[in-house]
């Protein structure tokens, strides 16, 4: 560990800010495009189950 | 030498069966490794002499960078597969892949823009490799502009193809060209990763970002290829059962 | 072989001279925007002159871009880019005859307008060989360059910007490579190695981006 305390983690030596929001923009946007595919796969199998529901119907 | 794993490779049943089991691995160890790597980077890793902490920006930028051009070669490697064997897969692959690439730009910009300010005091110095970073997301937006272009399918990608083939072998000219033309215009002062003094503790968690990084980009490659494959192959037997198949688990 | 490519020449140039008009656009284009420079950041002469390098090929680049929108289009339309696909002769050989012809008439009218502009733009004479030569290597990269991105949007309704968007980034080593040598013989330095490389890239583009055009049109016209 190369920190002392959980308050100098935070503060990275005056740096926190720009640390912080790098690896926090960067997080957001592999979250995002994970997130992205996993959607779009429900969104298509909702449509799917939806046709597949009227197929049956008719 | 036995090429039929290769010509397998081609079959889109063949892939959705195999990437669906790789998957889960490939998203363990994507996640273990980045946790690993980037826990390292920012709490154990030392601070270095000159920047102290603001370098821990570098277990994010690099491995993203790295991966950003990685990614055009994936494509353009598709891009050579679609256009000498005419392998569907490939076309997928390399459409699939653009944006996640065009991401990864955009997260190694941010992250050099936002170490920029303790380093250099801007947010953004046209630094070489900056530059070729920002060319390179807008080489990026050219494959995705062109692929959503042309509405016919196989020739969107074969168009892609082309163009992809053609970026790859101009990306190294237009590196050496920034990098020549940065030289010339401003002495680097300060060059954003010295990797002589890095010691062992500070490069050892960055290969261990830069692995989670590689097994991320196949894992997001890997489910937006899947959900395209199921949806070319719709009229297929596989691909109805497969979705008949999940449908039903879901409700 | 080599009368296929006269031929190809003769007609290409006999096509771009029955429209004067289209020819000249271009050349107006690139005048204009070198003209819009000083009303935009002021007429002192001498920060014209250090910033007359980017400006003259940054205004060629887009002048080429610009006159590149319609390389194929009029072939496309009436059907003789299918007949092109469909002939015995290598394809390569006959887009490179086409690129060539349109360099003739757009890219070279651009090297011999230059040098009037550079002088209103207050380069000085002795810079003028480096302005020519750079000009006379440049052009054609960007035409062949170009003419990759117009033979694959040239099935599309509103190619332009999109082919703008494609083609730019890859013109970056010419324009770094151009206004290298402006710059350095702007300061009195030899712009012999810049000339040198921009001559290589000029070799590799008429070799290999052939290739890439036919294999363009291909695509465009199987749609």
């Amino acid at each position: 560990m190369s920190f002392d305390s959980f308050q100098d983690f935070l503060a990275m030596g005056k740096h926190g800010a720009y640390v912080w929001s790098a690896y926090g923009i960067s997080l957001a946007v592999v979250a995002l495009n994970i997130a992205m595919p996993i959607l779009a796969k429900r969104r298509y199998l909702q449509d799917e189950a939806r046709r597949l529901r009227r197929e049956k119907k008719s | 030498m036995n090429w039929t794993w290769f010509h397998k490779l081609g079959s889109p049943k063949w892939f959705y069966e195999i990437s669906g089991r790789w998957l889960p691995w490939l998203a363990v160890a994507a996640g273990v490794l980045m946790v690993v790597g980037l826990v390292w980077g920012l709490a154990f890793a030392p601070p270095e002499r000159y920047q102290g902490d603001s370098y821990r920006i570098i277990y994010i930028h690099v491995p993203a960078a790295f991966l950003a051009q990685a990614c055009y070669i994936t494509m353009a490697l598709a891009g050579a597969v679609s256009l000498i064997w005419k392998m569907k897969l490939a076309d997928v692959a390399l459409q699939q892949a653009a944006p996640i690439g065009a991401w990864l730009c955009f997260i190694a910009l941010v992250t050099g823009a936002i170490w920029g300010k303790p380093t250099w005091g801007t947010y953004w110095v046209w630094d070489a490799r900056l530059t070729s970073m920002l060319i390179l997301l807008f080489l990026y937006f050219g494959v995705i502009a062109l692929g959503q272009a042309i509405s016919n399918r196989d020739s969107s990608a074969k168009a892609c193809a082309v163009l992809a083939l053609v970026g790859a072998v101009n990306i190294p000219i237009i590196q050496k060209s920034v990098e020549w033309w940065n030289t010339l215009h401003q002495p680097a002062t300060f060059k954003i990763t010295g990797k002589a003094s890095m010691s062992a503790e500070m490069w050892l968690p960055l290969l261990i970002s830069v692995l989670g990084f590689y097994c991320f980009f196949v894992v997001v490659l890997l489910l937006r290829m899947r959900l395209e494959v199921l949806k070319r192959e719709s009229r297929s037997s596989w691909a109805k059962a497969e979705v008949i198949r999940q449908v039903e688990a879901r409700s | 072989m080599s009368n296929v490519f006269s031929l190809l020449l003769a007609r290409e140039s006999r096509l771009l001279f029955r429209r004067p008009a289209e020819l000249a656009n271009p050349l107006v284009f690139f005048a204009i925007v070198i003209a819009l420079f000083p009303l935009a950041v002021g007429p002192e002469t001498e920060l014209l002159q250090n910033i007359s390098p980017g400006l003259i090929w940054v205004a060629a680049l887009l002048a080429v871009l610009l006159s590149l929108d319609g390389l194929f289009r009029s072939d496309f339309e009436d059907g003789s880019l299918e007949q092109w696909v469909l002939s015995p002769h290598p394809l390569p050989l006959l887009v490179l005859a086409k690129v060539l012809a349109h360099w003739a008439f757009s890219g070279l009218a651009l090297v011999v307008l230059a040098p009037l502009l550079a002088m209103m733009l207050g380069l000085p004479v002795r810079c003028l060989p480096v302005l020519l030569i750079s000009l006379l290597l440049g052009t054609p990269i960007l035409s062949l360059l170009g003419a990759v991105g117009a033979a694959l949007t040239v099935g599309l309704k509103r190619g332009g910007l999109l082919l703008a968007l494609l083609i730019l980034p890859l013109y970056i080593p010419v324009l770094i490579l151009g206004t290298g040598a402006l710059q350095a013989s702007l300061q009195g330095l030899p712009a012999v190695g810049q000339l040198l490389w921009l001559a290589c890239l000029t070799a590799l583009a008429v070799t290999f981006t052939p290739f890439a055009i036919a294999a363009g049109l291909k695509i465009s016209v199987a749609e």
